[in-house]
């Protein structure tokens, strides 16, 4: 992999150079924010664009997260707020949006943000800020101690923990193992966790192609995956990416020779294209409905989700909505305010189970810890209903051994 | 690199090509011969092919999507053509581009209000599921449909232009719609008829492309900016430069994913740029048009 992180990386910090700049000039003192009655929650998500299936998920459920804090009498007395925006998945106006948020909305924290780079874009505000920001996609670099700060947490699953627990259930030593992946920060991250992962288990690499973000064809990348031969093809890509890939893949044959896996598994995007298409792919995943089955929580997520919106059923990324706004408001429940400093002490000693199970925020680079599950899609004749789309092959339990340990991320031990 | 790679190579390529060729062709059809800057254009693709998917699963048959969506949505272009298109002839040519491009806004809008903004599954017709073996390899079935559809498509279009009454007045009329009418020929249909066929084009490759990619609000606006590269290769107006420039354009695709996957979108802009340095007009187009 010629052009890995380290480019994007220097693009990100020099686009944002000149931004903190400016937001520095603007930088205006903080007065009247104690006074404030409402707790405001800014949402900065890509509500246009190819993502845009998944973010709408997510409003609902971080909506649905502050509505039953709200019901309760809010957080000692003071209602909560939620703002959202759109960040148009570009990490130039995730950071001007997160900016206004901040400078002229006043929030007192933020949650959001859906794309690897644009969360990573958002993260260097709230930084500078010194805002709580508690981010629900996809990163390994944000825990890392170069983008870490005390403000910085991370509710959603990192690359490394998907792709490691997908290659368990998926991956045996000697296979060939061949990737199709986005050329940028979510697929460059994921290639990496998945050759971790397989150098572990000991299967071979026999080629990777990188594909352009939101590319509608990828059929020209057919023929020669194939002529790799692999076993496996692990397709490292986000939202209607995956969509196209995978329907791609499978009109040119790829299942008669291999097995498709990814690292995340899109809810949505299996509805987009249909069970024929996703039958047999593999993928991890954060959050499914039918968890109920063997978790409470989820039942009760489940509930309330169905009974705000219509008996729709939750999916993957929106559950993050919820227990990303969810665990900030029970530690300012827990901190009874807004004062930062207390927020992020509770949040360090949260113990919070929203959606699936167990989860707390690990003390030195702030990740979730919580259970992966990988899921299968079913093929149609498998499927009880239309929301019955996966079978759970695994549901590991949270702990610190799925995690990269504190010094390999850089941090203080 | 064996030989079989590169053929299967060079086979996606014009697959790819011959949806860029049907939609170019549409817009360079309604520009050659009204002047106009169709902006709608990819919108009306997406529409079409919602409307393919919608009429297939009403009949229960892709055959009859195939079939009547470009008809129907060629018969709504006419209407576009006639109650705002047909204000704007003889004005610049910002006018009716702006009038499109907002049409586009509507139409995505509109969609989007109906079906919602996530994916569509758009089922491949079963005769044409999975791959035929070449005996130098496998491709999809469908994907060889597409091509040899288009290439029947292009050869009609070709015939009844070249060789029918019909395609003459239509030749004539681009050239000199004054003289057509002193002849006595209602110019007004002429017209109406070409916009009708040019947004037919571009529901038919919204057809054609739903099984292969998903069927979304916002899967014109891609294609949108591909037609328009092809159309500037092969040269403004020439429904030969767009048959020519969209195989060309497809094929390079293909070819740089093989060599270097990264560049493989880049490369048709590259191909553009370097066209429009060595011959401004285009492949074939005519030197100093201007609408």
């Amino acid at each position: 992999m010629p052009k890995s992180g380290s480019t994007s990386k220097i693009t990100r910090r020099s686009a944002l150079a000149g931004l903190s700049a400016s937001a520095a000039l603007l930088a205006m003192p903080r007065i009247g924010r104690a006074a404030d009655e409402t707790i405001r929650i800014g949402f900065p998500t890509p509500l246009t664009g190819p993502f845009a299936a998944e973010a709408r998920d997510q409003v609902k459920c971080a909506e649905l997260a502050v509505k039953l804090v709200n019901d309760k009498g809010g957080i000692g007395g003071r209602k909560v707020e939620l703002l959202v925006r759109d960040d148009k998945l570009n990490a130039g106006e995730a950071a001007t949006r997160t900016l206004e948020l901040i400078e002229k909305d006043k929030v007192h924290a933020v949650v959001g943000a859906l794309s690897s780079a644009v969360q990573l874009a958002v993260n260097e505000v709230t930084r500078a800020r010194g805002v709580i920001y508690v981010s629900i996609s996809q990163s390994d670099t944000i825990n890392e101690a170069k983008d870490f700060s005390k403000f910085t947490f991370h509710e959603a699953l990192n690359p490394h923990m998907t792709t490691a627990a997908v290659a368990r259930q998926t991956l045996k030593k000697g296979m060939k193992v061949a990737h199709l992946v986005a050329d940028y920060a979510y697929g460059h991250e994921m290639l990496r966790g998945f050759k971790r992962a397989q150098a572990a288990i000991g299967a071979d690499n026999v080629g990777e192609i990188l594909h352009p973000f939101g590319a509608a064809d990828y059929s020209t990348f057919m023929p020669r995956l194939m002529s790799m031969r692999p076993d496996v093809l692990c397709i490292s890509n986000f939202g209607r990416d995956q969509a196209n890939a995978i329907k791609q893949a499978v009109d040119f044959g790829v299942k008669q020779q291999m097995k498709i896996v990814v690292p995340v598994i899109l809810h949505n995007q299996r509805l987009a294209v249909g069970p024929e298409v996703f039958e047999g792919v593999v993928g991890g995943a954060n959050y499914y409905w039918g968890l109920e089955a063997q978790s409470k929580s989820a039942a009760a997520f489940n509930a309330a989700f169905k009974a705000a919106n219509g008996g729709a059923i939750p999916t993957d990324y929106g559950a993050y909505g919820y227990s990303g706004v969810g665990s900030l408001l029970a530690a300012m429940q827990t901190a009874g305010g807004t004062d930062t400093d207390k927020v992020v002490d509770a949040l360090e000693k949260l113990q919070y189970d929203l959606t699936k199970g167990p989860q707390h925020y690990r003390k030195c680079d702030h990740q979730s810890v919580q259970s992966v599950l990988v899921l299968e899609s079913k093929k149609k004749s498998a499927m009880a209903g239309e929301n019955d789309l996966f079978a759970i092959l695994a549901n590991e339990a949270g702990s610190d051994d799925m995690l990269r340990t504190c010094s390999e991320l850089g941090h203080a031990t | 690199m064996d030989l079989s790679l590169i053929i299967m190579q060079l086979l996606s390529g014009i697959a790819l090509g011959a949806v860029l060729v049907i939609t170019a062709l549409g817009l360079t059809i309604v520009f050659g011969m009204l002047g106009v800057v169709n902006f709608a254009h990819g919108a009306l693709f997406m529409i079409g092919a919602y409307a393919g998917l919608y009429l297939a699963s009403l009949t229960g048959s892709f055959w009859w999507g195939l079939l009547l969506a470009p008809i129907l949505i060629g018969a709504f272009g006419m209407v576009i053509e006639f109650v705002l298109i047909r204000r704007l002839y003889g004005r610049s040519i910002d006018d009716p581009l702006l009038l499109t491009f907002g049409l586009s806004y509507i139409l995505v809008e509109g969609v989007r209000i109906v079906f919602g903004s996530d994916g569509i599954p758009f089922p491949t017709p079963p005769q044409l599921i999975g791959v035929l073996d070449l005996g130098v390899g496998i491709f999809p079935r469908y994907r060889l449909f597409v091509i040899v559809l288009v290439a029947v498509v292009l050869l009609a279009l070709w015939l009844t232009l070249e060789k029918t009454r019909i395609g003459l007045i239509v030749r004539a009329g681009a050239r000199d719609p004054t003289i057509m009418q002193v002849l006595g020929v209602d110019i007004g249909r002429v017209w109406l008829a070409i916009f009708g066929l040019g947004v037919g084009l571009a529901a038919l490759g919204g057809v054609l492309a739903g099984p292969m990619r998903s069927v979304n609000p916002e899967m014109g606006s891609l294609v949108l900016a591909e037609a328009f590269v092809v159309t500037v290769i092969g040269g403004l107006g020439s429904i030969v430069g767009a048959v020519v420039a969209g195989l060309m354009v497809g094929v390079s695709i293909s070819l740089v994913a093989l060599f270097a996957p990264e560049m493989a979108t880049i490369v048709m802009f590259a191909l553009m740029a370097v066209v429009l340095l060595i011959r401004p007009q285009g492949l074939f187009g005519v030197r100093g048009r201007t609408a």
